[in-house]
């Protein structure tokens, strides 16, 4: 057969030599080259004092975003639960009462806005969907935990901090 | 023997003593970070600064585990073989001469336990017990993996020792003497007469038999067939925990520090440095231990740097290696020594 590409290499199996038979020169060699390793510096980040840095693009724990002056930007259109392939989002939308104007920017806002994390693969498609710019994938690892119902992530832990004035 | 003599002995014996246990146990904590750093990594550093603490750590969690004898074991057989293990270990240094002698008011201090005339002879005796322990134990533990590993060992050390003592054979044909002190005593100094006086520079491939030998009989890698995790779970101690454990993993770093001590006093010139002729006295004997020690932690380090270095041999290359080429190695070494004694 034609060979495909120019990466075939023919193979010889020719018996060793002596200096082959002797082991010594490849062990010397080999000593060497562990020799080489033990004079460099250390791959190792030692965890709980230093911390590796996160990507610029990756992507973490969700937040909900705030405006400028301190509102809830999700108006809870849907769109990031629609948008979901793992089916990890649902919300339940509430109409903004008088005396909320500086809670929430829109008239409609999510009363309950879930997260299973335990289903979320973290693919970024809520905040590609998001129409508000309300949702983006920048926080940290989600932390482990002992039982199932504590993934699932309400607003309490997902809404950023409100702006201090 | 006056008292003095007595107390004077059992003060040195008690000291090397610890000393061994102690280097012995510091040599798990010099094994996992040379590992460490021949891997590119930091290696145990949490028990104190740069985890000089470690070996207490891993000492306290040997002594706390639970003591599991298995039920259809041999009981007494299965507790004298770490017994005899570590025995075997301990008593190898006692023939060692470890300095030139001390003197203190009107004391002069040896610093070797007891010079017998068959030193050489003493060591290979006690180096071959040593694998009663690991036979014991493997036998004892009334396990599949653990009589395999007992049986490697046997058949291993046996092989081995037979290239190990051809090659000290020639060794001895150039000192004429079995006794420690003098071997040690004859490579006083580094040049003499327009050549080297340590051993290994009229031994050679003597030397490189020893140590290859050296590697077999205490079960270093890349002759660690006896434990060989991959394919005999622990080897003779699969069966084994806690102290008990503890006491094999122990005699093997003390057979390293023994045998160690034994190449450097056979080949490397034991206690003896370059430009000793400037010192004198006490300073000579203590500088000459510190030689010594400079030399066996080499040897230690030299062990553990082929550890990371080498893959494990298969059973068959083991063999092999052992009786169709270090054998006739040695034998060719001695003829080839006997010619050159004869005729130079």
């Amino acid at each position: 057969m034609e060979p495909l590409s120019n990466k075939r290499k023919v193979i010889e199996d020719k018996p060793l030599n002596f200096l082959e038979r002797a082991y010594l020169p490849a062990i010397v060699q080999g000593l060497a080259t562990t020799m080489k390793h033990f004079f460099r510096k250390p791959v190792t980040i030692a965890y709980p004092e230093q911390k590796r840095e996160y990507s610029e693009n990756f992507r973490g724990m969700h937040s909900l975003k705030r405006d400028e002056n301190g509102k809830e930007r999700c108006t809870a259109c849907g769109l990031c639960a629609l948008s979901c392939p793992a089916e990890a989002i649902t919300m339940t939308a509430a109409e903004r009462q008088k005396g909320e104007e500086n809670l929430y920017r829109e008239e409609k806002y999510a009363a309950v806005y879930e997260i299973n994390m335990l289903r979320c693969i973290f693919c970024g498609l809520c905040e590609e969907a998001c129409p508000k710019e309300a949702i983006y994938l920048d926080g940290p690892h989600v932390p482990s935990d002992y039982l199932r119902k504590d993934f699932i992530y309400g607003k309490d832990k997902l809404v950023e901090a409100p702006l201090n004035q | 023997m006056e008292v003095a003599d007595i107390i004077i002995k059992f003060v040195l014996v008690v000291v090397i003593f610890a000393i061994s246990l102690v280097i012995a146990m510091y040599s798990t904590y010099a094994e996992r970070k040379i590992a460490a750093f021949f891997q590119d990594r930091i290696g145990p550093n949490r028990a104190g600064p740069w985890g000089i603490f470690q070996p207490l750590a891993d000492g306290g969690k040997m002594f706390l585990k639970e003591e599991i004898i298995p039920t259809n074991s041999n009981t007494f057989l299965f507790i004298a073989g770490p017994s005899l293990a570590i025995l075997t270990a301990c008593i190898g240094s006692a023939v060692i001469p470890w300095g030139q002698q001390l003197v203190i008011g009107k004391y002069t201090i040896p610093l070797q336990v007891t010079d017998i005339n068959v030193g050489v002879l003493y060591i290979f005796g006690v180096v071959s017990l040593g694998v009663y322990g690991i036979m014991i134990g493997g036998w004892a533990s009334n396990n599949k993996y653990s009589l395999l590993g007992a049986i490697r060992a046997a058949s291993q050390n046996i092989s081995y020792e037979i290239a190990m003592g051809l090659s000290i054979i020639a060794l001895l044909m150039v000192t004429g003497t079995l006794s420690l002190k003098e071997i040690a005593a004859k490579q006083h100094g580094f040049w003499y007469h327009g050549w080297f006086t340590w051993n290994f520079f009229r031994q050679p491939l003597g030397f490189l038999l020893f140590i290859v030998c050296a590697f077999a009989e205490t079960n270093r890698a890349p002759f660690d067939l006896p434990e060989c995790e991959t394919e005999l779970i622990g080897g003779y101690h699969t069966e084994y925990s806690s102290m008990k454990l503890g006491f094999y993993l122990f005699s093997e770093y003390i057979n390293m520090f023994v045998s160690g001590a034994v190449m450097a006093t056979l080949y490397f010139g034991g206690y003896n440095f370059p430009f000793m002729h400037y010192f004198s006295g006490n300073v000579l004997a203590l500088l000459g231990v510190v030689a010594l020690f400079a030399k066996i932690f080499f040897f230690i380090f030299f062990f553990m740097w082929v550890r990371w270095t080498l893959p494990r041999f298969r059973y068959d290359q083991l063999m092999d290696l052992g009786w169709k080429i270090l054998i006739p190695l040695a034998i060719a070494n001695i003829i080839i020594t006997g010619v050159w004694i004869t005729y130079l």
